[in-house]
């Protein structure tokens, strides 16, 4: 767990450095993630404990949202003054992004099986 | 019992300490969440929508502000970026999938990056959004961090633009089943990256609690789509803001 949890922060911290070093828009975490990845393809495999705690960590990611979510306080005039446009546009943008990106997705990889057969 | 001179100490004592906002953000998450499997884990029973509506009235009604309450909550927050990294184990797991999907799956993401943003500035300026709050919604699909990043760098608002992140994130989960249901969309691997795409990591969260593949695809389209949208949208700006003026 401790060996896991650090080994988690550190690929973040490196993350966070190159994103400095490099002024890089993409934030240090997500590179973090990149790096971590192709460590595993070259090592062939997550050791069992770091496999549990990652799916320790991510069981209870929506956990992690609330705090910045309870910052709709900060917000609540705009959101009050502005709440149609907001809404349209949040429900609008968020139900055609989700079918567009499934419907692209599900064409391109069914030509894709199909190519391959 | 203990007088309410005593009690307004103890109150005064703890609203200075970070320990409460900690432990009620944990507190009100693991409530929301036991309504969230009393309700068998349907989408509308969301428990970051369902925590934060209760931290929020608490809040309210305590008069707490907002920075008393995060110098607790931050070390909840603070874990998002380790989570993050944590994503690359679940992922390498979908390794061979991966594989045989990366054309289409590259396609589906620049497709998914651009309709999210170009349709929540589009909507937003249709029904009369103020420029600073356009310029907020432009990155509102993206993780957090990023999306406030982004957000900065081209004049909206960081902290509304977290907030519209995180509303974007429990429509997506709140969405999506109905959404697939409607279109015929079976495959978990495309259910989690669309979901994913739109809703960074709180459609990860929800697209996890239906399986494992749908999880670790929405996994990398939020990280893709970090990278993706962090690139296109300082890109897309002068088109953008010649539009919204």
């Amino acid at each position: 767990m401790l060996g896991a949890l650090t080994l988690l922060l550190v690929f973040q911290l490196i993350g966070e450095v190159l994103a400095q070093l490099f002024a890089l828009s993409i934030p240090g975490p997500v590179i973090g993630m990149a790096l971590l990845f192709v460590a595993l393809a070259l090592r062939g495999g997550p050791s069992p404990e770091l496999r549990d705690t990652a799916q320790n960590l991510l069981q209870h990611l929506s956990l992690l949202f609330v705090p910045a979510g309870v910052g709709i306080m900060l917000h609540f005039r705009r959101v009050g003054d502005e709440w149609l446009p907001l809404a349209a546009s949040l429900v609008g943008s968020t139900v055609i992004t989700i079918a567009v990106t499934a419907l692209v997705l599900g064409a391109l990889s069914r030509r894709a099986e199909t190519a391959g057969k | 019992m203990p007088a309410p001179a005593q009690l307004a100490e103890i109150w005064v004592y703890l609203s200075a300490s970070p320990l409460l906002g900690l432990t009620i953000t944990l507190l009100a998450y693991q409530g929301a969440y036991w309504l969230y499997k009393r309700a068998h884990f349907h989408p509308l029973a969301n428990p970051v929508l369902l925590a934060v509506a209760a931290l929020v009235l608490l809040l309210q009604l305590t008069g707490t502000p907002y920075p008393t309450y995060f110098d607790g909550a931050q070390f909840v927050h603070f874990l998002l970026g380790p989570a993050t990294v944590a994503l690359a184990i679940p992922l390498y797991t979908q390794l061979p999938k991966l594989r045989a999907m990366a054309g289409p799956l590259l396609a589906a993401l620049v497709v998914g990056s651009l309709t999210a943003t170009v349709s929540a500035v589009a909507i937003g300026k249709l029904f009369g959004a103020s420029q600073a709050t356009l310029l907020s919604l432009a990155p509102k699909s993206v993780t957090t961090p990023i999306a406030m990043g982004i957000a900065e760098r081209i004049g909206g608002l960081p902290s509304l633009t977290a907030v519209l992140v995180i509303t974007t994130g429990i429509l997506g989960a709140v969405s999506a089943r109905f959404i697939y249901q409607a279109l015929g969309i079976a495959d978990h691997a495309v259910r989690g990256f669309a979901i994913g795409v739109a809703s960074h990591g709180i459609g990860t969260a929800r697209a996890f609690q239906v399986s494992e593949q749908a999880g670790a695809f929405s996994g990398l389209a939020m990280g893709l789509n970090a990278l993706v949208t962090a690139l296109l949208v300082p890109l897309l700006l002068p088109l953008l803001q010649r539009w919204i003026q």
